[in-house]
């Protein structure tokens, strides 16, 4: 199967889904438990994925810090804010309509 | 948080590039450690530099960080050009200077409510007649039992208050001799609980203090008296002070703000309306009237009912006052009944000075303003060239993608750096000139004071004159430069006449705002120079004047003796008496009465002097004799040209008899002396008389006489030099004179000229400065146009134009435009001369050298201003100029 960059709108709640299962998380790790937990069927291009964590840190959903690394360097860490809690239960239950919506018509067609 | 984390990522825009980078470097890294090829990893990021844009977009506020780009380019363009631009900001902060100063005195005199509570709620009474002379007069002074019948009348819907002139009289604290002059305010016991004021020490005056006549020998300091004459000492309660034979115990002190309701003074002491001497005589007014609305009456319903109801209680007063018309005509009498009762808003205080400076500052606004708008249109020239300049660039910016908006903003940003820095100067130089301006009105040792703040209300003032100007001096160069067609641009071709068009009209518009200027300064300083070189008609030269008092009065031999005892001091030239001087605050009026008949419709000034005062003052005789040491008033006078004009006319007046009033002893006229200003300078010359300093009774007993003003000729230069000597040896004698004031005939006379030397003095200033400005803006609208028509010049002289020819080019359409911009300043100079004619003395807009004055001063102006730039027009070098073409 194609790796495919379309998440078309999903690739907020898969963000906010990580984070809220699994707290600071940088952005490589982010991008891999996508790829891994989808069993590397979804897969986010780093190209979308910075744009969009500023976007949902800017909307205040989520929440960034510096930290030291074992390897001296510095890393952006990232986690879920109250705000982007609340976010995600909206986002989720969005996406379940959606989902449910798009299988009856594949049903029914 | 999330918006001043996109300002604060706005500012600092290079470090949050550097963290994006910083975090993107952390991702390959990690991508690599996790097993990634590390040039595979580098390729699916792309190229650092777009990631870092698309992401630094998000992360800023982009509208500030093009703000932020468009000032940095602003202020490079003006540091470009240093010197243009700091003359721009040096005259733009003179403008701005000017008027936020203007508008502190204005608003501080004028419109600044009294810190006190519901000063929106506080009127004053006035009442409107027909004076004596058959002028409409107005007065807003009430008698004590008049304002106690007034009071209860209304009592249920509103409160009034009365409030005495911040006087200035001599008392004496506890703790020394030494007489000192202090602003003594009576004020009814109402005021300060009506008011809302607390006490910033001790208690304040209550109703009970007001209650009985003569019961309340209290006394409140004011704050600022408190501060500077005792520095604070909380021991002054319980200590007393002394005015006249009255004794007062200070009970308190007032609150810090309040200085009274009259503006321009401060009061330093409150006493009790009913501890004032006046406060049981019908027929003086010798206080104002509040009223204040009670809470929760309608202001819109209520005041004309309450204005009638005054207005009836006042005539029915007037009608039982059995002491008020003495002996007057019953003509006079209805005319005096026929009086209107008015309420202005006091909320803002009143005062003489309001009256009297209200145009004054006015007009200092007014010409402030207009130095403002001259130099505006300089530096809007000024950025119209720069922008006509860049139009390449504009263009340029245009072509690629640049918005209009952005553009706008671009100039826009650069107009409010040049006016915040206009501002910030212009704040530090009113800050001084306000308060300059304010100690030049009043005489120096009576000083007007002013609280002069610079809070919120200066504050939005100067924000807003600020935004106005930004807008005046961008706009109208943005619009242009965005309007600015870029094919057009770029190939060259586009039309350079527009902004000349647009830079000449503003010559036309300078020169009519310079022209106004210079004509008011003109119609000022000419008023000045004919108010001080008045003839007099007596001298000033070394007239040392002591005012004194007696306490409760001396007789007229005890004043003889000591101006005797004052003649032998060696300097003293000579010395004379006189119950108040020429030109001074004090002046009185009486009715006359020749032969017996009734009071005649003008009432006479007089002056009471005594023998020697005439020839002290070297006002000669024009016949008969000075007074004798043996005459008494009544009994001699001396009259004036215009009261034997008016009285006798065409008769000889020495030997004839007048009595003050009907039913008064007789004077008989010994001598007659030509008119001398008495009062005001700005006057015709009335008819004055002159009585003897010795008074007598109806039983001929000698008057006491309680204050007076010794008249000393001195022979030193300085008539200051003496006054410390005299005044000493007046104290020693013991007899209860003593001096209260020290000044010379000759600030008396200066003092008359106080408002028209200050509009004077400024006026030439700002006239001086438009006339600089105007000429500076003339100047570079000229090079600047000489240097775009090189072109065409090089192309005329190749064909053969004369010089005459070039300079007629280059100069006639700006001499066009002078012409119509001072056609439009004349139009607005008569304008605006109606206004100000009241403060004009023998000066008329009509005059033809009023006129000639400014026309001259702005021509030779434009000379200079033109001539370096045709100078230039006719050094152009043809060939050079066509071979760079």
């Amino acid at each position: 199967m194609a790796k495919t960059d379309s998440l078309q709108g999903s690739l907020d709640l898969l963000v906010l889904k990580i984070l809220s299962r699994r707290p600071r998380l940088h952005g490589y790790a982010i991008m891999a438990a996508i790829a891994n937990t989808s069993g590397e069927v979804l897969r986010a291009e780093e190209g979308s994925l910075y744009p969009a964590l500023y976007r949902m840190e800017e909307a205040g959903w989520i929440r960034a810090e510096w930290i030291k690394k074992d390897t001296g360097r510095r890393a952006r860490i990232y986690e879920l804010t109250a705000a982007g809690k609340k976010q995600l239960g909206a986002e989720e239950s969005r996406w379940l309509s959606v989902s449910l919506a798009i299988n009856r018509v594949l049903r029914e067609a | 948080m999330s918006l001043w984390s996109r300002i604060s990522n706005a500012v600092h825009g290079d470090r949050l590039n550097r963290e994006i980078e910083e975090e993107l470097q952390s991702h390959i890294e990690e991508a690599i450690a996790s097993g990634r090829d590390p040039e595979e990893a580098r390729r699916t990021f792309g190229s650092i530099m777009r990631q870092r844009e698309a992401s630094h977009t998000i992360r800023v506020a982009g509208w500030l960080e093009s703000l932020i780009a468009d000032t940095k380019f602003g202020w490079r363009q003006l540091c470009r050009n240093k010197i243009t631009s700091v003359a721009a900001v040096l005259s733009l902060a003179l403008g701005i200077g000017s008027c936020v100063a203007a508008f502190r005195l204005i608003d501080a005199l004028l419109w600044r409510p009294l810190p006190i509570s519901g000063a929106s709620q506080l009127y004053v009474l006035s009442s409107k007649m027909i004076g004596f002379d058959g002028k409409p007069m107005e007065s807003n002074y009430w008698a004590t039992p008049e304002f106690n019948l007034m009071r209860d009348a209304v009592k249920d819907q509103a409160d009034l208050i009365a409030i005495s002139g911040a006087d200035r009289t001599d008392i004496t604290w506890t703790t020394d001799d030494e007489m000192e002059k202090a602003h003594v305010a009576y004020v009814s016991g109402n005021m300060f609980p009506l008011f809302g004021l607390q006490p910033a020490l001790g208690r304040l005056l209550a109703p009970a203090d007001d209650r009985v006549v003569g019961a309340g020998p209290y006394a409140v300091l004011s704050w600022d008296c408190w501060n500077h004459r005792f520095g604070r000492d909380p021991h002054v309660l319980g200590s007393s002070l002394h005015i006249g034979d009255q004794t007062f115990e200070i009970i308190g002190v007032g609150p810090r703000d309040f200085t009274g309701t009259e503006k321009g003074t401060v009061t330093d002491i409150f006493l009790p309306l009913s501890m004032n001497r006046f406060a049981t005589l019908d027929r003086i007014s010798w206080h104002h009237i509040f009223l204040m609305l009670k809470p929760g009456v309608n202001r819109s319903t209520a005041l004309e009912p309450l204005r009638q109801h005054l207005a009836a209680v006042s005539r029915a007063f007037l009608l039982d006052c059995s002491a008020c018309f003495r002996g007057a005509p019953k003509a006079a009498i209805e005319r005096f009944l026929d009086q209107k009762l008015v309420f202005y808003p006091a909320g803002a205080g009143i005062s003489e000075l309001q009256k009297d400076y209200r145009r004054s500052l006015g007009i200092l606004g007014l010409l402030a303003a207009l130095v403002l708008l001259i130099a505006c249109v300089n530096v809007a020239n000024m950025m119209t060239a720069q922008a006509t300049a860049r139009s390449q660039e504009m263009a340029l910016r245009i072509s690629i993608g640049a918005g209009r908006r952005r553009l706008v903003q671009l100039i826009l940003c650069q107009s409010a750096l040049l006016a915040i820095f206009a501002s910030v100067l212009g704040a530090l130089f009113a800050a001084w000139a306000a308060p300059f301006v304010l100690s030049l009105i009043n005489p120096p040792d009576n000083p007007a004071r002013l609280a002069l703040p610079a809070d919120g209300r200066v504050l939005l003032f100067g924000f807003g004159l600020t935004t106005f100007v930004v807008l005046l001096l961008g706009l109208l160069p943005a619009l242009r430069a965005s309007a600015v067609r870029p094919v057009a641009a770029l190939k060259g071709g586009e039309n350079r006449n527009s902004p000349r068009r647009l830079m000449r009209g503003a010559i036309a518009l300078q020169v009519a705002f310079c022209f106004l200027v210079l004509f008011l300064s003109s119609l000022f300083v000419a008023s000045f120079q004919r108010l001080q070189n008045r003839p007099l008609g007596f001298s000033t030269d070394r007239l040392l004047l002591l005012d004194s008092v007696a306490g409760k009065g001396q007789l007229p031999v005890v004043w003889d003796q000591t101006a005797e005892a004052l003649r032998a001091v060696p300097g003293v030239n000579s010395v004379a008496i006189a119950r108040w001087p020429l030109l001074g605050r004090i002046r009185i009026n009486s009715d006359i009465s020749i032969n017996g008949a009734p009071p005649s419709r003008t009432p006479a000034f007089f002056m009471i002097v005594s023998p020697g005062w005439l020839s002290t003052m070297k006002i000669p005789l024009v016949s008969g004799h000075d007074f004798r040491p043996q005459d008494t008033s009544p009994g001699a006078a001396i009259v004036n040209e215009s009261f034997a004009k008016a009285f006798f006319p065409g008769q000889d007046p020495i030997g004839r008899t007048f009595t003050r009033g009907a039913n008064q002893p007789l004077n008989r006229i010994v001598g007659v002396t030509p008119d001398v200003p008495d009062h005001d300078l700005r006057e015709p010359n009335l008819a004055v008389f002159y009585i003897p300093f010795a008074e007598i009774d109806s039983k001929s007993a000698p008057k006491a006489v309680d204050w007076a003003t010794f008249t000393i000729h001195t022979n030193a230069e300085n008539p200051l030099a003496l006054a410390n000597t005299l005044r000493q040896l007046i104290a020693q004698r013991h007899n209860g004179l003593r001096v209260s004031n020290i000044t010379t005939q000759l600030d008396l006379v200066r003092d008359q000229t106080i408002r028209e030397r200050l509009i004077a003095m400024l006026a030439t200033f700002f006239g001086a400065v438009a006339l600089l400005l105007a000429g500076i803006g003339l100047y570079a609208v000229l090079n600047y146009s000489v240097l775009q028509r090189r072109r065409e010049i090089g192309i005329r002289m190749a064909i053969g134009s004369t010089r005459a020819g070039i300079v007629r080019i280059v100069t006639l359409d700006v001499f066009l435009m002078i012409a119509v911009g001072a056609v439009a300043g004349v139009a607005l100079g008569f304008g605006a001369a109606r206004y100000v004619q009241s403060l004009l003395y023998q000066a008329k807009a009509s005059d033809a050298d009023m006129l000639a004055l400014p026309a001259c001063a702005i021509l030779i102006t434009a000379l200079v201003a033109t001539l370096p730039a045709v100078l230039r027009a006719l050094r152009t070098n043809p060939t050079e100029i066509l071979r760079a073409e």
